[in-house]
């Protein structure tokens, strides 16, 4: 039973590389699972669709969203996830580069916890990072954990 | 139909015609009466004459009472078939002798009356003294005459004035037939050239002129109206054509314009569709290489420097300088979108209370500053809230920004009269421009300062022209080189 996971949904893989990195500076020291996809965060969340059978992972504690996303993009996955009673009160925080508003509305309406825009200042993309490790890793107490 | 309703014509010829029988009627009334009178003047003294004739003639028989030869004097009044009886009157007034011998009793006058001729019950009678030479009346002739003659000679002269009455009254008709057209003929003209143009409408009709006389001189009035009425009524039309076709012409010239307009429409909303897609992705794809270029450097100088010589940390940092100035570019920009994208929602806006928010702010942000500021009261328009608030943030922040080297900042948000119409100013005292390059201020990526002496990206100014153009407003600047600048916009 692994609870402490941080599910990455994030397709460039300098951010990627670049958001562990943060991780590991703040000295977070959780799993970091990555999905590159839409589809490949929907696959570990629920299961993937075309393989019946397969059971899902364990809930991570924290899903970093990206919104720009190939084949599946993250307001999709949002939507998915709270339409499913699994991942209904997942924590998820979208991070992403844009801060339109019609994100930003989308987002809030779709039911994400936390929106955060990635600086181009790495050093406070950093500061973003610890900051948000923190308070959902450390702070805030996860809702109870529903799956197998 | 009344007098006043009949045709010109038959007025003229029964005006005529009546005036020329009543003079007749007259005239032959006259003459007949007056042949009456003279008539029965003739008869009496005729009959005077007779009996004066027959008196004397009876004097011997008066004289000695030969009542015989009386009767045979009277018997000689039988050649007159008009004396209808005759009797003499002795000394006494008794009756002597009579005529005609059968005259039944009564027919004469049992006893003579006055002397005298006279008319007298539809007959002539006259009572005429018989006396001698001497001057002894002997008596009293008395005649009586009807006046048959009289009615024949009244009857007579009545035929012969009816008779010239008709023919004077057929002759005054014919004439007056001839006469009238006179008068009658351009009165005619005249109605049918007024009824020709009140039918047609056609005012190119003219009334033949048959004289010049008044009716000649109405002809003429007539006609020259006529020719007025004709020349307004061109005028009239021309001008009524000329100004359709000048309608017809902007109709046109305005169905060209909306086709253009509509066309202008159709094409900006698809530049702006494009523009807000263009947008949407430069907001995401553009940082995230910025961010990676941005986050490697710095992992070269954690993990690498001392690999890296001053001189390459230097350029690593350089690189860093430059991400960052090209992400806050690409920011500006992106709000310069949003501005030119974003729905206008109108209200009142307090934009007093606004500027003291921001100033606050500014203050907030960088508190070791000391900057006056002098906000006037109420000043308020209609206008986007939100939009209204980031030209009022660019304008102020710049003022802030271009005074941070005066010893005495001070930064004014107030109005002026501008053309009948209110102002809005933002005035400071920092570094000013040269208005030589006024036009430049408010273009993309136009700056006055180098960005070593004011950070700035150059978008400010051109996002609030963007906002003040969207409000139906204009902006403009003064200003001169360290004397400060005054930015005005209207609303």
């Amino acid at each position: 039973m692994d609870d402490k996971v941080i599910l990455l949904v994030e397709d460039n893989a300098d951010d990627e590389a670049l958001t562990l990195r943060a991780l590991k500076k703040n000295n977070i020291k959780n799993d970091v699972v990555v999905a590159h996809d839409g589809v490949e965060a929907l696959d570990y969340l629920l299961g993937a669709a075309g393989s019946a059978g397969r059971q899902p992972h364990s809930m991570p504690q924290l899903v970093l969203l990206d919104l720009k996303l190939p084949r599946v993009d993250g307001l999709e996955v949002l939507r998915r996830l709270r339409a499913d009673p699994r991942t209904h009160l997942l924590p998820v925080v979208v991070l992403t580069s844009s801060k339109e508003e019609r994100d930003l509305v989308n987002s809030y309406s779709l039911g994400a916890n936390s929106y955060v825009r990635k600086p181009v200042d790495f050093g406070e993309f950093t500061e973003a990072i610890r900051q948000l490790g923190l308070y959902w890793l450390i702070l805030n107490e996860a809702p109870p954990a529903k799956g197998t | 139909m009344s007098l006043r309703d009949w045709p010109i014509r038959q007025k003229l010829t029964a005006m005529l015609v009546l005036s020329s029988g009543l003079v007749l009627l007259l005239t032959s009334a006259a003459l007949v009466g007056y042949q009456y009178w003279s008539f029965r003047q003739t008869m009496r003294s005729t009959l005077s004459v007779r009996g004066s004739i027959l008196a004397t003639n009876s004097t011997a028989s008066l004289a000695f009472a030969n009542d015989a030869d009386a009767r045979e004097l009277l018997s000689a009044l039988r050649a007159d078939p008009h004396i209808v009886a005759a009797a003499l009157y002795d000394r006494n007034g008794r009756l002597f002798a009579t005529y005609p011998g059968d005259l039944p009793g009564g027919a004469l006058p049992a006893a003579p009356g006055p002397d005298g001729y006279r008319f007298q019950r539809g007959n002539l009678i006259g009572f005429q003294p018989v006396a001698e030479a001497g001057g002894q009346r002997l008596g009293t002739l008395y005649l009586a005459s009807d006046l048959a003659a009289v009615d024949a000679t009244l009857r007579l002269s009545g035929v012969i004035a009816v008779a010239v009455l008709t023919v004077a009254l057929l002759a005054a008709y014919l004439l007056s037939r001839v006469l009238q057209g006179a008068i009658s003929q351009p009165v005619l003209m005249l109605a049918e050239t007024a009824r020709a143009v009140s039918d047609r409408r056609d005012y190119s009709v003219r009334a033949a002129k048959l004289g010049e006389d008044e009716l000649g001189v109405l002809t003429d009035a007539f006609n020259h109206m006529l020719s007025r009425i004709e020349a307004q009524d061109r005028a009239l039309r021309e001008s009524k054509e000329g100004l359709e076709q000048r309608v017809a012409e902007r109709t046109h010239e305005l169905e060209e314009r909306n086709e253009a307009l509509r066309h202008n429409a159709a094409q900006l909303l698809a530049a702006n569709t494009e523009l807000d897609a263009f947008a949407y992705s430069v907001s995401h794809d553009l940082r995230a290489p910025l961010r990676s270029i941005d986050g490697f450097s710095q992992v070269l100088l954690e993990d690498y420097a001392a690999q890296l010589d001053e001189a390459g940390r230097d350029s690593l940092r350089r690189v860093r300088a430059a991400t960052q100035r090209m992400g806050t570019l690409i920011d500006d920009l992106l709000k310069l979108a949003r501005v030119t994208r974003v729905e206008m929602r109108t209200e009142f806006v307090d934009l007093s209370v606004m500027a003291r928010e921001i100033a606050a702010e500014l203050q907030r942000a960088t508190p070791d500053r000391q900057v006056e500021f002098a906000i006037a009261q109420g000043l308020e328009a209609r206008g986007d809230a939100r939009l209204l608030r980031v030209a009022l943030e660019n304008l102020l922040g710049n003022s802030w920004k271009y005074t941070a080297k005066r010893t005495k900042p001070k930064i004014e948000f107030g109005s002026i009269e501008e053309n009948g119409g209110r102002a809005f100013l933002v005035r400071d005292n920092g570094a000013g421009f040269d208005m030589r390059y006024a036009d430049k201020l408010f273009g993309v990526f136009q700056r006055l300062h180098s960005v070593s002496e004011f950070e700035g990206t150059g978008v400010g100014l051109a996002t609030v022209r963007r906002i003040i153009t969207r409000h139906g407003g204009r902006i403009w600047a003064e200003g001169a080189v360290d004397q400060g600048a005054t930015f005005y916009f209207t609303l």
